[in-house]
């Protein structure tokens, strides 16, 4: 038995704007695999729920005719993991998803859920993050786009409003083709865990498949919130496939993540994992864009 | 033949097609939910509630406080109660605590129409406390000016207990020229059993009796308490045991019983039910005693071990429950295991601090001490540059040892061939020597660890076990077992003893799975590695009984000597020429509706266990070791297992699976953690590590069945050792690879990486 004070199943996206709208209170539920723990737990004990679950308009993925993979927020991790075009264009992301939780929960928790919590361990996040993906979010007053970089406003917290829901995660053509990706989640356990620490990097390389021609580095859990290396990327574009990249790689990220210690994992231990994962997954992405590391 | 088959499990059919009740399943319709109000300090008093708000809640029936119970102390241990006040376990809870030992004690509870009822008052209630400093650790609760957690114990040591074996010190033996000693410390963690279904029972009265039914493996045990704990007569709790989901000792222990009996008094005896969250099972319930050891060992440069001193220190938590127990088993493995030339002194403390109680859990002990024991001996192997399984060879306990304090013999010995069976299964030479030098981020290595358990409690103290047979008028058989199936397989094992020892086959056995204290006959119940053994001899012999009544109506209805008859395959027949004289239905028909002589033929034996055995095993583990990571691969695992006769093999090798599995947890992932104020960290089973299937290798099983003469069918321990030996194998395994001694568990990623980089090897 859940302790909810009030329910409200959406038709449609205006219909849960107006919802949220009417009572500034409610919480989006969508799988509920968040949702409902913290109700269990007392944290969200006796609140009122808009659900989204079912809406037709957001769920499943398409690609718009300019190429541009758009991921409806109420698609189940399951869903996305076996859809035909994300394995075909961002199979990084289909393989990010299908590390979270087992696999009951990966069959009702959503992306566009793991998005929206705003966590930084969310297993989604730092694959989305070298997507360049885009948030569009509907409100009372209309839509918005927001990248998904200047979602994240904290820790568990995001620049969504109340009354805005997540409608569209967009991924356009230019930050998924031709590139080579790779996420690796480290958790303390192969399955039903929670990151300690996600590495994700996407590369394109150049005509040769000898040097790096775009580079993307995001972390989850390497900070309050996903982040991507910006600053080590424009370091080795244009570097050639040699150790040295995987150093610069790997020393530059050190530089801009910031972990805590907690006592999930103190803060050595997680900058020690942010090197080596640095390195593993760029050697695996250069691998999937064709290329080689060569010693 | 009946013992030795694989038989399918009796319950098998019903428990995967729903058909098994569990406690949940048969609380009647419009009972109770009960919730427990808990402390949110580990340590000082309640001086006063405010329930006005709790109160208000719609569907709230009553909440009672620690100011409210029966101003009684009891034990929740699942012992034996004792006639001997001195062996009687310590009494130091009430039903609701006003002095809060641990962070969640239970100092209220609420009953109300359901469960969203119940738990939003128990959030409503405010409660105003008087703080105390908390106490986490040993070293914390022993240090000078250190708050007494019970009064009655004002430096907080539980019990202190010391034995020496051999004569003078160890310290002067040390002193012997050339010798190389050891002086470090091992540690082992807090863990929780993490039995599938949580702590749940449900309470009503009959007319002036209260019925409690309870997910426990010691119905007759929580009889005794729930009596002693409300201050009523022992007759007048009736408790009933239906199938239950696992206990791995958690449910050797009276742990709510008590207080839902107390709280069905309260509203009038409708039933109440009370169910715990798994986040209150790992945090309010018993754990596994965190044990630190300091080890000295003295040993000359042949391998021969010369000396040793053991010291440990149990963290008890805050209740005593089954206290220093624990380690007085692990202090007599670490003796048992290995014999020194010279002398050996031990030292035992238990102690009491504010986190979860330490109770009865796989094992009782000997897990610890075997870490603590089998990395000493690898540590000593490698100081000396020998083969630490030429090592263990050279020193192990040996065919007929007899313990100098207990007198317990090692009857039926197969720990060498365990060894050698180990030994070639993993190809240890081969291994030994592939692995020696390596360099490189990712390293192998291959370890072991050997361990010996003794089956039952004699003479520590007597265990009885009853049972009961009842011919059906079909000639069938009923048997009613005090001791619990609880998920291990008794009632399999006991059926086949009882075809074994009646020649009625298993098909017209019918066990009785439910223990109802009004009716079932004494036992103390499931727990330790007893049942086989101790609750084995008393259906042994009520099947010898049974038999013998059988054939004395028999040789009234033939007309023959009794002695010249046997049955089998439910037929009696001659002896000698085994041929078929009569069936059991018409036996049966015949004795219960003869019109000159109608007898219901039953038999009943209580069974004083009055002997003991060892049993024992090794663990041999592969494993690969990623540096940078700080994870480790188990690649191959193998228990052998020296159990005696194996009375059902296919349930033999399920309960070694289990055994390895949990051994697996407590080697590199599973620990409770407390923050500073005592409150615990990672009580759920997201950040608590318990290994998924995912993280779990091919478990692989092996035998050295050596029938021992004082099991009733040749048999002996097998229920808790599969656990013990892994930990402490992983972790040689280890040391083989890296070359890096990890002195504490478990061995998981954060503190490899410390090692490792400490080692220069990141």
């Amino acid at each position: 038995m859940y302790d909810i004070d009030k329910y409200v199943q959406a038709a449609d996206v205006d219909d849960a704007v107006r919802a949220l709208t009417a009572d500034p209170k409610a919480v989006i539920i969508s799988g509920g695999s968040d949702v409902l723990i913290k109700i269990r737990e007392g944290k969200l004990a006796g609140c009122s729920l808009v659900s989204i679950h079912g809406i037709r308009e957001l769920d499943g993925v398409k690609m718009e005719e300019d190429g541009t993979v758009v991921i409806g927020p109420c698609t189940v991790f399951s869903h996305i993991t076996n859809n035909e075009i994300v394995r075909k264009h961002i199979p990084i992301l289909g393989d990010a998803v299908d590390q979270a939780g087992g696999p009951q929960l990966r069959n009702i928790g959503t992306i566009g859920g793991n998005v929206c919590n705003g966590v930084t361990s969310a297993d989604s996040a730092s694959s989305l993050l070298t997507l360049n993906a885009v948030l569009k979010l509907c409100g009372p007053s209309g839509s918005r786009l927001v990248p998904l970089e200047e979602f994240y406003a904290g820790p568990g917290r995001t620049v969504r409003e109340h009354d805005e829901v997540l409608t569209e995660i967009r991924i356009t053509k230019d930050n998924y083709e031709g590139f080579g990706g790779h996420y690796i989640k480290y958790g303390k356990r192969q399955a039903m865990e929670i990151a300690t620490l996600g590495c994700a990097v996407q590369v394109k390389l150049g005509e040769e498949k000898n040097t790096v021609e775009d580079l993307r580095l995001a972390y989850g859990v390497a900070a309050p919130t996903p982040i991507r290396c910006r600053r080590t990327e424009e370091t080795v574009k244009g570097m050639p496939l040699t150790p040295k990249l995987a150093d610069m790689l790997a020393e530059g990220a050190l530089k801009e993540v910031m972990p805590r210690s907690s006592w999930r994992a103190s803060r050595e231990f997680r900058l020690q994992l942010v090197e080596e994962l640095a390195r593993r997954a760029l050697a695996q992405a250069v691998c999937n864009a064709g290329g080689e590391i060569h010693a | 033949m009946a013992v030795g088959d694989k038989m399918k499990r009796v319950d098998a059919y019903e428990k995967v097609t729903c058909g098994a009740k569990y406690t949940s399943d048969l609380a009647p319709q419009g009972t109770l939910i009960a919730k427990v109000v808990r402390s949110t300090i580990a340590n000082g008093l309640v001086k006063s509630f405010d329930l006005a708000e709790a109160l208000k809640v719609p569907g709230v029936v009553k909440i009672v406080t620690c100011f409210d119970v029966p101003d009684i102390c009891f034990p929740t241990s699942g012992h034996p109660w004792s006639v001997e006040e001195a062996h009687q376990d310590v009494a130091d809870r009430k039903l609701l605590n006003r002095r809060v030992r641990i962070y969640g004690d239970d100092i209220a509870a609420v009953v109300a129409e359901d469960e969203v009822a119940a738990a939003k008052a128990a959030r409503l209630i405010r409660v105003e406390y008087e703080e105390y400093e908390p106490v986490i650790t040993v070293e914390q609760a022993m240090a000078e000016g250190a708050p007494a957690i019970h009064e009655e114990k004002p430096d907080n040591v539980l019990a202190h207990s010391s034995f020496k074996v051999g004569s003078g010190e160890f310290s002067k033996a040390a002193e012997e020229p050339g010798l190389c000693v050891l002086d470090t410390y091992y540690d082992t963690q807090t863990v929780q059993h993490c039995h599938i279904e949580v702590p749940v029972s449900f309470a009503y009265m009959e007319h002036d009796k209260i019925v409690v039914v309870s997910s426990t493996q010691i119905p007759h045990i929580v009889r005794r308490v729930t009596g002693q704990a409300l201050g009523v007569p022992w007759g007048k709790v009736r408790v009933i045991k239906p199938y239950i989901g696992g206990g791995f000792g958690n449910k050797q222990e009276v742990l709510f019983e008590p207080l839902n009996a107390f709280l069905t008094t309260q509203v009038g005896g409708r039933p109440v039910k009370l169910e715990l969250t798994r986040e209150e099972t790992l945090a309010c319930t018993r754990v596994r005693h965190a044990i630190r050891f300091h080890i000295q060992a003295a040993v000359r440069k042949d391998g021969r071990l010369v000396a040793r001193k053991f010291t440990a220190w149990s963290n008890q938590g805050g209740y005593a429950s089954h206290g220093h127990a624990i380690v007085a088993n692990a202090a007599n493995m670490f003796k048992q295991l290995y014999q020194d030339e010279k002398v050996l002194e031990s030292e035992a403390y238990t102690v009491y601090t504010n986190i979860a109680s330490g109770g009865a859990m796989r094992g009782y002990g000997i897990p610890q001490s075997d870490f603590a024991t089998e990395c000493m001996i690898d540590d000593l192997a490698a100081m000396i540059g020998m083969d630490p399984l030429e090592f263990r060879l050279k020193n192990c306990m040996q065919e007929g040892y007899e313990d100098p304090h207990t007198h317990v013999v090692f009857l039926s010995y197969g720990l060498k061939q365990c060894m050698e069976k180990g030994r070639d299964a993993i190809r240890w030479e081969e291994k030994r020597r592939a692995y020696e030098n390596q360099t490189g981020p990712v390293r192998r290595g291959v370890g072991m660890a050997i361990f010996c358990y003794k089956t039952g409690v004699y003479p520590i103290s007597l265990e009885t076990a009853s049972c009961r047979m009842i011919l059906n008028q079909d000639g069938s058989i009923q048997v009613q077992m005090g001791a619990t199936e609880i998920g291990q397989g008794a009632d399999t094992v006991f059926t086949q003893m009882a075809a074994q020892s009646t020649g009625i086959t298993e098909d017209r056995i019918y066990i009785q799975t439910v223990q109802d204290t009004d009716v079932t006959p004494f036992d103390t119940g499931a727990y330790a590695s007893r049942q086989t053994y101790v609750s084995g001899k008393a259906l042994k012999k009520t099947g010898t009984l049974l038999k013998e009544r059988i054939l004395s109506y028999a040789s009234y209805l033939l007309n023959m000597s009794a002695q010249v008859l046997d049955i089998e395959n439910n037929l009696v027949v001659e002896a000698e020429s085994r041929k078929p004289l009569l069936s059991m239905e018409e036996l049966a028909t015949e004795a219960f509706y003869s019109l000159d002589q109608a007898v219901h033929i039953t038999a009943e034996v209580s069974n004083q266990c009055k002997e003991n055995t060892f049993s024992s095993g090794a663990c041999f583990a592969e494993i690969e070791v990623d540096i940078p990571l700080g994870k480790i691969r188990v690649l191959n695992i193998i228990n052998v297992h020296d159990s005696g006769t194996l009375i059902n093999p296919k349930l033999a090798e399920a309960q070694v699976h289990g055994g390895m599995s949990m051994g697996l947890g407590y080697a590199l992932s599973e620990q409770l953690l407390y923050d500073k104020s005592g409150r615990p960290l990672n009580d759920n089973l997201l950040d608590y590590k318990l290994p998924t299937a995912m993280d779990t290798p091919d478990l692989h099983v092996d035998f050295v069945e050596i029938a021992d003469p004082t099991g009733p069918f040749g048999n002996k321990a097998l229920g808790e050792p599969p656990a013990i030996p892994v930990a402490p194998a992983i972790r040689n395994a280890l040391l083989h690879a890296t070359g890096v001694a990890v002195n504490s568990l478990p061995l998981e990623p954060q503190k490899l990486v410390e090692h490792f980089k400490k080692a220069g090897l990141i």
